[in-house]
């Protein structure tokens, strides 16, 4: 069984510090839902204000329709996977995955059952009396999993349960989770920093700054369609170029910036006048000029040859440089470090939005 | 004593057993020797820095002559000398080393069995088992007033609290214990201000009897070593993270599971290192015992005293001191035994 999750006009404050903002959303039941932010932005706030660790300042959790204010964490249909697991470490494998029965009080039987079904899920069958010090990484996350699992939760919260693995073993354990979750079809809230993560696992993703929910969408339109600047230069690499809107229609924006003047789409509908910076992807660049709107040259600062790509990065406007990722399919010769390049894009790929805070590098 | 006695006694000994004590120095010297001995064959080890070559020689023959000596006259003669004299049957100076001056064990049969008229030695029995019992008591007692406290500590409170708690805890200590031990009976006595107190309030019509029904000996009891019990509690408790509590709440379980299954298994080597401490001091203690308990109480240190001072009788009374000792250390071993605990632990 699964439950969705609402946050109505969510605000947590610690005196005089507001961790989150005024969060309204609604994840729904079986969604498996993600909170992308850097440190700091107050995704663990949201989790643990779910899981009832936290009471909001101001506003309404419910969660399968109910309200629950006044509820503590041992009664919500909710189990968390800490970011350190915080397993039991003087109990064995079994004992720890148990545990939720044991304390509310169903057989040995019945327990020994679960815990049996439990291990077979996470693949390590027949490992149940193996202490706790004794396991990998890997299989200590697995059982943090499965521990959770067995109290039979409708909402399963994650708080980066992965930043201790080593990155192959993360990226298998991605693919796990999402495995699970299909097979065990509740609700997964899961809190990360990496947007590789989120993009990979979710079905949406809420991106979140300084206590903001920034924008709600799935991976897809996270990358290709960012509601804010924030978004655009925290998720995925972005080039930057600031500047005013000098001519504007439904669709499309023309910037002035330092680079001259730039060609963008406009989904925001921005105005003549309006302070804007123009976001184009590395690899939405190619060397080489195109049309006077979309192609700018600056100087070759470095060039890092990386297998699959080459970058080029180019003086930028301010400390950042601009980067060309550069496919092996390009026949366009790579320039030499010093020289004055040429560099443009489709118009579709450049997006103009309103001035806003960027992600810091 | 007569030198010469120590060495030729007649009976069926050739030496004095006193004399047993003078050959420790020997053995410890030949300790320190074998030590020497070890340091310097790993001395060809180039990697391994020699015990000489670490301190410098003059620093180093300090060292060992200043270990030897706290080993040996603060540590293993004056204890050796006691189990020595707890084997000799009372005698005045004059006789010392004389043919009396055999090995018995009648000091420690006098503990079961009275010396005079023979009957069964109920009262001294009475006192080591009251003492024993009245310790596991005040050690019961002086948990369930420090685990809540070390708790709310260690895991709930921010840094600037838990040090003021903790001046608040140490700052009665440095007022001395028999002071500390008075003022308590001032306020238990019959006439004294809880007993005011209780007939103003109409509680009670007579004053209650405090300290005649031992509560002035629990009370001062479990107050003077609240610390010792404290703080091995709150290191323990301190390093248990704070996400294995969330998490067993998280998987439902109420505040008493918590503890039960999650903070008291892993404050366990504490707990025990606590309860041990506090139930050999109070066993140990004289001064509570002798202030605050009842005229009918007679704590088993006291007896010991008394053979000490009153009796002049240091054979009975070392014999006595180690019954005690061998009745708690069995008592705590077992205890540890019971709760799966190695002696290591505790000392952590």
């Amino acid at each position: 069984m699964s439950a969705g999750v609402e946050l109505d006009h969510v605000t947590v404050r610690f005196g005089d510090f507001t961790a989150v903002n005024s969060a309204t959303l609604d994840i729904k039941g079986g969604e498996f839902f993600s909170f992308l932010g850097p440190s700091g932005c107050g995704k663990t706030t949201i989790l643990r204000t779910v899981s009832g660790f936290l009471e909001p300042s101001e506003g309404k959790v419910r969660i399968g329709g109910q309200d629950m204010a006044g509820i503590g964490p041992n009664k919500r249909p909710t189990a968390l996977i800490f970011q350190n697991l915080a397993l039991f470490p003087l109990m064995t494998v079994t004992e720890n995955i148990t545990y939720g029965l044991r304390v509310r009080g169903v057989d040995k039987a019945a327990r020994t059952k679960k815990a049996e079904e439990l291990l077979e899920l996470i693949a390590l069958p027949g490992q149940g009396n193996k202490q706790m010090s004794e396991l990998s990484g890997g299989q200590k996350q697995r059982v943090a999993i499965a521990r959770a699992l067995a109290v039979q939760p409708q909402v399963l919260l994650l708080d980066e349960p992965l930043s201790a693995l080593d990155l192959k073993l993360r990226q298998h354990m991605r693919n796990e989770l999402r495995t699970i979750q299909r097979m065990v079809g509740i609700t997964f809230i899961y809190i990360t920093h990496d947007q590789g993560e989120a993009l990979t696992m979710s079905d949406r993703i809420a991106v979140m700054s300084d206590g903001v929910i920034q924008q709600i969408a799935d991976g897809k339109t996270i990358y290709d369609e960012p509601a804010t600047a924030f978004v655009a230069s925290f998720v995925g690499e972005n080039n930057p170029f600031a500047g005013t809107v000098v001519r504007a229609d439904k669709s499309f924006a023309l910037v002035e910036t330092r680079f001259g003047r730039l060609h963008g789409r406009n989904p925001r509908g921005m105005k003549e006048g309006d302070k804007a910076i123009l976001f184009v992807r590395p690899e939405s660049l190619r060397l080489g000029a195109g049309a006077s709107d979309t192609t700018l040259s600056s100087t070759v600062k470095s060039v890092a040859f990386e297998g699959n790509m080459t970058h080029v990065y180019l003086e930028g406007a301010g400390k950042k440089d601009i980067t060309v990722s550069v496919g092996r399919q390009s026949t366009t010769s790579i320039p030499e470090r010093g020289q004055m390049a040429a560099i443009s894009y489709d118009a579709a790929l450049g997006l103009a939005l309103p001035e806003g805070q960027l992600a810091r590098e | 004593m007569p030198r010469s006695a120590w060495l030729c006694r007649k009976g069926n000994w050739p030496v004095s057993s006193r004399f047993v004590v003078l050959v420790v120095p020997f053995v410890i010297i030949a300790i320190f020797w074998l030590l020497a001995r070890r340091e310097a064959k790993l001395r060809h080890d180039p990697t391994h820095k020699g015990y000489f070559e670490r301190n410098g020689m003059t620093l180093g023959i300090l060292f060992i002559v200043l270990v030897a000596l706290w080993a040996l006259f603060l540590v293993v003669l004056p204890y050796l000398y006691m189990v020595v004299e707890s084997f000799h049957p009372q005698l005045p100076p004059s006789k010392r080393g004389g043919p009396e001056d055999v090995l018995t064990l009648e000091q420690y049969k006098s503990f079961f069995v009275q010396p005079v008229g023979g009957g069964l030695n109920v009262t001294h029995i009475g006192a080591l088992v009251f003492s024993i019992l009245a310790s596991i008591a005040v050690t019961a007692l002086n948990f369930a007033i420090c685990y809540p406290l070390a708790y709310y500590m260690a895991q709930s409170s921010g840094a600037q609290k838990v040090r003021l708690l903790m001046l608040a805890l140490i700052v009665p200590y440095w007022v001395n214990e028999i002071l500390r031990a008075f003022a308590l009976r001032l306020l238990l006595a019959s006439r004294g201000l809880i007993n005011q107190a209780l007939m103003g309030l109409g509680i009670t019509d007579a004053p209650i009897d405090f300290l005649g029904i031992d509560v002035g000996l629990y009370v001062g009891l479990s107050y003077a070593y609240l610390l010792i019990m404290i703080f091995p509690l709150y290191n323990a408790i301190e390093s248990l993270d704070k996400n294995q509590i969330e998490a067993a709440r998280d998987l439902g379980a109420p505040w008493w599971r918590i503890h039960r299954d999650v903070v008291i298994p892993y404050a366990k080597p504490g707990i025990a290192s606590g309860c041990t401490m506090v139930f050999m001091l109070s066993a140990g203690s004289l001064a509570a015992p002798q202030f605050l308990g009842g005229p009918r109480t007679l704590w088993f240190t006291s007896v010991i005293y008394n053979f000490f001072f009153q009796n002049f009788n240091w054979a009975r009374g070392s014999a006595y001191a180690f019954i005690l000792l061998a009745a708690c250390i069995a008592l705590v071993m077992l205890m540890l035994r019971l709760f799966k605990v190695s002696l290591g632990e505790t000392i952590k």
